[in-house]
């Protein structure tokens, strides 16, 4: 009963709503796109700025530009989270304490996070091709939770740190499997 | 739905460890912003933890912007309503599912790594349209 009440609804307010949907560019220029599918079929908006405009009557794309999102979503924008800031460090061959070089990244890590009024922080732990994808797993894991606890005795909140292994899901540099890789050791400390 | 395809589910959902609880967190915030959960009703102050199934209101004066915990980041001018009706992000394999409903006003959307792992598994949708996202930013309105 309450599901037929809220398709009716929905129906209802589909009949006299209109929705605009606008692609924005991104940031670093990369080319991406977005499907807009309503009772009349898809839409793929795969332009900067284009747009479709859609109401019980008419499907209507078109090119919408910077001042036009700018009016339309100025305070949605406005209110945009800052962007994750992202820090690596490094890791020497099958241990979980940072490497010498890293320890700089790791302050600049600390510098960030007490810059944000609410920051919240990814551990991500990664390891090189060498392995079992199990082993590497938990080795990835392990070096995620030695990074946490550290930031969190130099005064990060707990409850604001969370840890997590990638295992070699995710190399920086592509290798052979077996082959170490300095560069694929590591913990990427993710501020948003 | 039959029996078998509600079978099918059911490892999926186990593969889903942060299916409950907190999946996103409010980062800005300004004018009226609440969150409606379970009946009740919270002012949305920068810090406070989105849950699944949270409704998103602004005023008039309200704007309010959330960070979801695969990146992704939405944004509400005012006289919007944003339910979040299901959320599922694994942290090691990036697999999972976003699915929003936008009911009236504006949205800014960054999607996260839910939609780069997956294309089309997230979605947001209006009273009139869905949208498949694949890893882009855009912006939805509905009056």
């Amino acid at each position: 009963m309450t599901r037929i009440a809220t398709a009716t609804f929905a129906l209802l307010l589909g009949a006299c709503s209109s929705t605009t949907v606008v692609l924005l560019p991104e940031p670093d220029g990369r080319k991406t796109a977005l499907t807009v599918t309503d009772s009349r079929g898809d839409v793929v908006l795969d332009q900067p700025y284009a747009a479709v405009r859609r109401n019980a009557l008419r499907t209507e794309p078109y090119a919408s530009s910077a001042d036009a999102v700018k009016r339309d979503f100025g305070p949605a924008l406005a209110a945009q989270p800052p962007r994750e800031k992202r820090f690596t460090l490094h890791f020497p061959e099958g241990r979980d304490e940072v490497a010498d070089e890293s320890r700089a990244e790791l302050d600049a890590a600390l510098r960030e996070i007490a810059a944000r009024p609410v920051a919240d922080v990814l551990v991500v732990g990664h390891t090189d091709l060498v392995g079992s994808g199990p082993l590497n797993d938990a080795l990835a894991k392990q070096r995620a939770d030695a990074v946490r606890a550290e930031l969190v005795r130099r005064g990060v909140a707990a409850d604001a740190v969370q840890a997590s292994g990638r295992g070699s899901r995710e190399p920086a540099v592509s290798t052979a499997p077996g082959v170490a890789e300095p560069r694929n050791r590591r913990v990427e400390i993710v501020v948003r | 739905m039959t029996r078998a395809r509600l079978l099918a589910l059911v490892p999926l959902l186990a593969a889903f460890p942060l299916l409950a609880a907190e999946i996103g967190q409010v980062k800005t915030a300004t004018g009226s912003v609440v969150i409606e959960r379970a009946g009740a009703t919270t002012a949305a102050k920068p810090g406070v933890r989105i849950e699944t199934s949270d409704v998103v209101r602004t005023g008039p004066d309200g704007s309010v912007g959330i960070t979801m915990s695969d990146n992704a980041l939405l944004s509400l001018g005012p006289n919007s309503v944003l339910a979040l009706d299901s959320f599922a992000f694994d942290t090691t394999t990036y697999q999972g599912k976003f699915d929003a409903t936008l009911t009236k006003g504006s949205l800014a959307v960054v999607s996260g790594k839910i939609a780069k792992q997956s294309p089309d598994a997230m979605k947001v949708r209006t009273p009139a349209s869905v949208l498949g996202v694949r890893g882009t930013e855009f912006a939805v309105k509905v009056d």
